[in-house]
């Protein structure tokens, strides 16, 4: 039980019988932060660190030369000393409340600083991607392949398997629409235009953003954190060559490969549903395939996937080259990069569909 | 102005962005010397050295290196000096991709024109200077973190440098690890004549190496003491020096 008692200046307060958490304490005598206050055990039957917590927390206003402990016991008297040893201090950590326009004001501070700084990145990488073809670039071959290997060959299965699906759901999609008009075969032209001119593309990018992108984000992020970076640095090594050249390269080279085969996957997709669920013969599809295949289309799709292949890599080494140095900013990093991949790729494909409209391809 | 130093340093202030950790920084470094970098958790050490190293800008000062004026060259001059300079990391800073060998052999692929047979030749020497002969195909992940420290060293030892800046070289080194690399350190100094600059809060390797070095106080955010840290021990300039030096014994319970 706790009591507390007014005697001249000082408070006492009264400790006894059983004490834990349950305890009440009256805080009206607790805020008074100048006030002596002395604590004294009376038969304290027993007590527990959650009682003490407690107490803590109602007195901690008071400081340690303030406080007198008497027929305590022993570890709590300790515990309650080692406690009150450093004056509490208010939370001063708190952040200045900034006025409305100083925000809008640092916001556009860090808006411009880093629009100035990814323009330089960008800058500073495609001209590392023309500078390779006038001089040799100072990055390892084997990087090269590795990565090579990673964003070709082993994105193949998962590209293959998502661009099947989405030619199925075009199929289904179309199929229902066109059945109402009794076109069903028309879907072999919808699925063909659809996949050729942009839905390879944007599936095949999407599927690198995650993957790649997010692996090129974590790769250097952890590089960063592992002061890789730095070493690199110092030792007179262009990080933009070393790092950056050969993922672009890698995606560059892989991403018409992966449309081209995210295009035919899509198409077989769209075949398998025609086929099998609308028994429209094969011949049939097989030939309005090939009538409405244009070779404009596909390029157009390709052209995008370049695009697409250039954000992605750019976005992942720009946020892995700009991590922090812990844990944290890695994984907000290759958030960053798939996001930033992905919303860019989308603007870009907007940006495309106009161009390509005025100049009538 | 001392016509042997290495390195000097000229009324420095370094910080990151809008924040200036240190100010008015001046030291000279003797070449042939080792010299530490002290102070407390946080005060910039780090910094200074990233600074130093060309990492990081300088809010102002001068840096002479070599008698070049470090801050004001160009980045051809820049990578002159820093040929000549090799760096271990708090890490090592290995990279995880390539073996050892080829982790030491990049600078010399950088800067050299060796054939690759002489390059593989000079690697395996640097990892048997540092007591790694026949790890050379050996990934930084497959080796313990005191062997990842030494291969740092053998690639910062790679071109022959004439000065090599150390991180905090004994951080998360068991204490006899933590001894074979100060040894490594004077072995290095004292066969090759390299300038040491050591940054680093472990008593006992400033102690065992330290021939010079400075204080940088985080109060005052300047240097607060120059010297021999077993002179510093011996006639503490002042309270924190003391502190620090004797791992926190009070200033007044000095036995003097």
């Amino acid at each position: 039980m706790v009591e507390f008692r007014r005697d001249n200046n000082s408070i006492i307060c009264i400790l006894s019988g059983v004490l834990d958490a349950t305890e009440h304490i009256d805080t009206s005598y607790t805020k008074l932060c100048d006030q002596k206050i002395q604590i004294l055990g009376k038969d304290i039957k027993s007590w527990n660190t959650d009682f003490v917590i407690l107490l803590f927390n109602s007195l901690k206003h008071i400081s340690k030369n303030n406080i007198t402990y008497s027929q305590l016991p022993k570890g709590m008297e300790k515990l309650l000393r080692l406690a009150f040893q450093t004056p509490y201090k208010e939370n001063n950590n708190f952040q200045t409340k900034l006025s409305f326009l100083e925000n809008v004001g640092n916001w556009g501070i860090s808006i411009y600083r880093s629009a100035k700084k990814g323009t330089l990145f960008i800058c500073d990488s495609l001209s590392a991607l023309g500078r390779q073809f006038v001089k040799k670039a100072v990055y390892r071959r084997k990087d090269f392949w590795m990565v090579l290997a990673d964003c070709g060959p082993k994105s193949i299965s998962i590209v293959s398997l998502i661009s099947f699906m989405v030619g199925l759901i075009l199929a289904f999609v179309g199929a229902i629409q066109l059945k109402t008009f009794g076109a069903q075969i028309y879907v072999a032209s919808l699925v063909t235009i659809g996949m050729t001119r942009i839905m390879g593309a944007i599936m095949t990018g999407v599927i690198m953003a995650g993957r790649t992108g997010a692996s090129y984000a974590a790769t250097i992020g952890t590089m960063q954190v592992n002061e890789e970076l730095d070493a690199l640095q110092t030792m007179g090594i262009s990080g933009t060559e070393f790092l950056v050249l050969p993922r672009m390269n890698a995606l560059l080279l892989s991403m018409p490969i992966l449309i081209l085969i995210s295009d035919i996957m899509g198409i077989l997709g769209g075949c398998f549903v025609c086929v099998v669920f609308w028994d429209i013969p094969l011949a049939e599809y097989i030939k309005y395939t090939i009538n409405s295949f244009a070779l404009t289309n596909f390029l157009v799709g390709v052209f995008h996937g370049i695009v697409f292949g250039l954000i992605i890599a750019l976005c992942g080494c720009y946020f892995g080259v700009n991590c922090g140095r812990n844990a944290d900013s890695v994984g907000t990093s290759t958030t960053n990069a798939v996001v930033y991949a992905i919303v860019w790729m989308i603007v870009m494909t907007g940006l495309l569909t106009v161009i390509f409209q005025m100049l009538g391809i | 102005m001392q016509q042997n130093s290495i390195i000097r340093v000229e009324n420095l202030s370094i910080g990151y962005e809008d924040k200036v950790i240190m100010r008015d920084l001046s030291f000279n470094i003797p070449k042939g010397d080792i010299f530490i970098i002290m102070g407390g958790s946080g005060c910039g050490k780090s910094t200074l050295l990233r600074t130093l190293t060309g990492l990081i800008p300088a809010k102002a000062g001068k840096i002479w290196i070599q008698n070049i004026d470090f801050i004001n060259s160009g980045t051809k001059e820049k990578l002159e000096i820093m040929k000549h300079s090799g760096i271990l990391y708090q890490s090592g800073a290995l990279f995880s991709s390539m073996t050892l060998a080829e982790n030491v052999a990049l600078p010399l692929q950088q800067y050299t024109s060796y054939l690759p047979n002489k390059i593989r030749q000079i690697v395996s020497f640097k990892l048997a200077l540092v007591g790694l002969a026949g790890y050379e195909d050996y990934y930084p992940s497959e080796i313990s973190g005191g062997m990842r420290k030494r291969a740092g060293l053998a690639r910062a030892l790679a071109l022959d440098p004439e000065i090599v800046y150390f991180d905090e070289p004994s951080a998360g080194l068991d204490p006899v690890s933590s001894r074979n690399l100060d040894d490594l350190i004077l072995e290095v100094n004292k066969t090759f004549g390299t300038t040491i600059i050591v940054v680093t809060h472990e008593l006992p390797s400033i102690f065992a190496i330290g021939k010079n070095g400075i204080f940088l106080d985080k109060t005052i955010k300047t240097i607060s003491a120059k010297g021999n840290p077993n002179e510093l021990l011996k006639n503490p300039p002042n309270e924190q020096v003391f502190e620090f030096l004797t791992r926190g014994v009070k200033y007044e319970k000095r036995t003097k």
